[in-house]
């Protein structure tokens, strides 16, 4: 059973005059499934790539149960590149043979392993097809094939869901979630935030080339200003209250920022002082407005 | 695991995924099939100048058998048909089941033939004529013809060459020939088609999952091993197949000579190849799409196209000569130019190891300039990689 921890320790690249990666650092745990998202362009795909040996930092390191990453460790880990890459007039099956192959396992433990993941994925009948033939989600199939048919200890994938229709989707999700559970660290990008939500463990937000916020869903979630949606009459009262600012105003509903230090309790009871309450809560930022929060900021200040 | 195993497990990819192919048994056939062709037409151009069917009529019919003798001495052979009728004879000279008609009663003979007689069957005819009067005659004068005969045949001028000429030259040229433009053909097609592979992983983006577990330099030389043992095959069973049907038809003596090009051949290409190959494939790793590659390639293409048709030129005209010498000790040229030297039969064993040992050097250091192109620019997709950022990196 693998465990280790896969390790990106403060890796930067440049291209010429472009900053790509400044100080990138983040973790992945046994058994866990960590999402990384960010606006295009923010260094996700380069430091996938630096992980995998495919290019090579300006510095900083990748460590795998603390040791750095050599070319025998780079191939315990299954790899989906963003630009999806097959050999187009190969067979599924032959093609999927090479790569165990390639990646140490021997002929037959290739053989057994690939028809494996050929029934998994559902591609029994068009396994001895040219994978130019295939459909694209079929492609996309064999793709996460190559990725996981020699059993790697390690999963690294560059935007695993685009491209597939919502049943692959599900067939994706479940095949992330039983290899996380078998203990195998696994990072995947991608820009379908609910998804990401609903799926990882851990979530990284990267934004020109570092990664600016990471931590469970619910820790990102609570992070920030506090919220409070309100629904009174009136919202004259708010701006009475030091340290309350109101953000949105719709109808009788209004969204509320506090400041630090501002107890909930003290606006609770202004708002009953103006009139009656008919909803008091705390409002939660999803990913998408956190990951909104988080671009635009550093779109500001860049 | 080992470097071995993966330049191996490549090398075997590039191999099978090939060789199955339709267009490399296709291109195999059809080759055979060209070879084939020249080497029937070839014989059967031959057999007609040295086989001729001679109809003869009347009186000329007792000429059968010292015809016949005559021109075995010739190097032909005659096939002799007695004709009754000479118009029916007439009409089977003009559609060719005859060679020629020979008429009237010695010694004043017509000989009917087509277009264009044979000569040697003339001078052959004229001969058994002259001989026939001669002996008629010397009968005449009392003097036995055989003594005659003897005291002609020992008439003969001693002559001694100061250069001789090699009576196997026609075939060495040919053998020559053969094995530069068999070798020009390998290099070309194969070193493109590793160019082609080269492409291929990089505009379907294979080469990023490859390279994740393989270094460049594995990847590399497995698929120049890999298409490289193809085009020796094809090689292989090409000259095989050329060389049994040569023998079959005895267009040229097979022996020593054609078992000596082979081997010179082979060699050479291997040379050839490795020295090639590698440029193709830095080439190749420049460009994103097969439709770019033309402009790259079309360098490297003109110089093998340039070593085979002067090389060849200068070969057949002065084989020896100063220019065809020197540029087949040059590695760039040599494994076109110098397997042809050598099958002629004018490279001296210093030439071809000097020529050996350049193509060596040549490898070694293309293998290293060319393997780090293509490291530094394989993996780079878009635009056109400058070979001067691929070489700097």
């Amino acid at each position: 059973m693998p465990e280790g921890v896969l390790e990106i320790d403060r890796i930067s690249k440049r291209y010429g005059e472009v900053v790509a990666l400044r100080d990138m650092s983040f973790d992945v745990r046994a058994g866990e499934l960590f999402g990384f998202v960010g606006s295009n362009g923010a260094g996700k795909t380069t430091a996938m790539r630096i992980a995998l040996g495919v290019l090579v930092a300006d510095s900083g390191e990748v460590r795998w149960n603390g040791r750095t990453v050599d070319l025998d460790t780079r191939r315990r880990i299954g790899y989906m590149p963003e630009e999806r890459g097959l050999y187009p007039r190969m067979k599924v099956l032959d093609q999927l043979v090479y790569l165990a192959e390639l990646h140490g396992m021997s002929t037959n433990e290739a053989h057994t392993s690939a028809e494996n993941w050929i029934a998994r994925l559902g591609l029994r009948d068009r396994r001895t097809d040219e994978v130019q033939r295939l459909s694209l989600g079929n492609q996309q199939r064999v793709q996460l094939a190559a990725a996981l048919v020699h059993e790697p200890d390690v999963l690294v994938l560059d935007e695993p869901f685009s491209g597939l229709d919502p049943v692959a989707v599900d067939v994706m999700s479940q095949v992330l979630r039983e290899k996380a559970s078998a203990g195998v660290p696994v990072v995947f990008s991608s820009h379908q935030l609910d998804l990401v939500e609903r799926l990882c463990d851990r979530v990284g937000i990267v934004s020109a080339g570092s990664m600016v916020a990471s931590g469970t869903v619910d820790e990102l979630r609570s992070s920030g200003e506090a919220r409070l949606v309100v629904e009174s009459p009136t919202t004259e009262w708010a701006a009475t209250l030091g340290g309350v600012r109101v953000i949105e105003r719709n109808g009788t509903r209004c969204v509320l920022e506090l400041a630090d230090g501002v107890d909930d309790q003290a606006v609770l009871h202004a708002a009953l002082a103006a009139g009656p309450v008919h909803e008091f809560s705390r409002q939660r930022p999803s990913l998408t407005e956190l990951f909104r929060n988080v671009v635009t900021i550093e779109g500001r200040s860049a | 695991m080992t470097s071995a195993r993966a330049v191996s497990l490549v090398a075997k990819r590039e191999f099978v995924t090939k060789v199955r192919t339709r267009s490399f048994l296709i291109g195999t056939a059809v080759i055979i099939a060209v070879l084939a062709g020249y080497v029937v037409l070839q014989s059967v151009l031959f057999d007609d100048q040295q086989h001729s069917v001679v109809g003869l009529s009347g009186q000329a019919t007792q000429l059968t058998d010292p015809l016949r003798d005559k021109a075995k001495a010739f190097g032909i052979e005659v096939e002799t048909r007695d004709v009754t009728t000479a118009g029916d004879a007439e009409q089977q000279v003009r559609d060719g089941s005859l060679d020629a008609l020979v008429t009237g009663a010695p010694p004043e003979l017509k000989m009917i033939v087509k277009d264009s007689g044979n000569e040697v069957l003339a001078t052959a005819l004229n001969d058994v004529l002259r001989q026939q009067v001669l002996t008629a005659k010397l009968a005449e004068a009392g003097i036995k013809p055989q003594e005659v005969a003897e005291s002609l045949a020992n008439a003969r001028v001693a002559v001694t060459a100061l250069e001789p000429v090699d009576p196997q030259r026609g075939q060495r040229l040919a053998i020559g020939l053969i094995v530069a433009a068999l070798l020009y053909y390998s290099l070309l097609v194969y070193g493109t088609m590793v160019a082609q592979g080269v492409v291929e992983e990089k505009s379907s983006r294979v080469v990023e999952i490859l390279l994740a577990t393989l270094r460049p330099w594995q990847l590399l030389l497995g698929k120049v091993i890999g298409l490289g043992a193809v085009g020796l095959l094809q090689l292989l069973v090409i000259s095989t197949v050329g060389l049994g049907l040569s023998s079959a038809f005895d267009v040229i003596d097979v022996g020593t000579l054609g078992g000596t090009a082979l081997l010179t051949g082979v060699l050479w290409y291997l040379l050839g190849f490795f020295l090639y190959a590698t440029v193709f494939a830095a080439a190749a790793s420049l460009v994103s799409r097969q439709e770019e590659l033309q402009s790259v390639l079309t360098p490297i293409s003109m110089t093998i196209i340039v070593a085979f048709v002067a090389g060849i030129n200068l070969m057949i005209g002065s084989p020896s000569g100063t220019t065809v010498t020197v540029l087949s000790m040059l590695p760039p040229f040599a494994p076109i130019l110098m397997p042809g030297r050598m099958a002629l039969g004018v490279a001296p064993a210093w030439q071809v190891l000097l020529a050996v040992v350049l193509a060596l050097l040549a490898i070694a250091a293309i293998t290293w300039l060319g393997g780090k192109v293509y490291a530094n620019a394989v993996l780079r997709t878009g635009a056109r990689v400058k070979l001067r950022e691929a070489l700097r990196l």
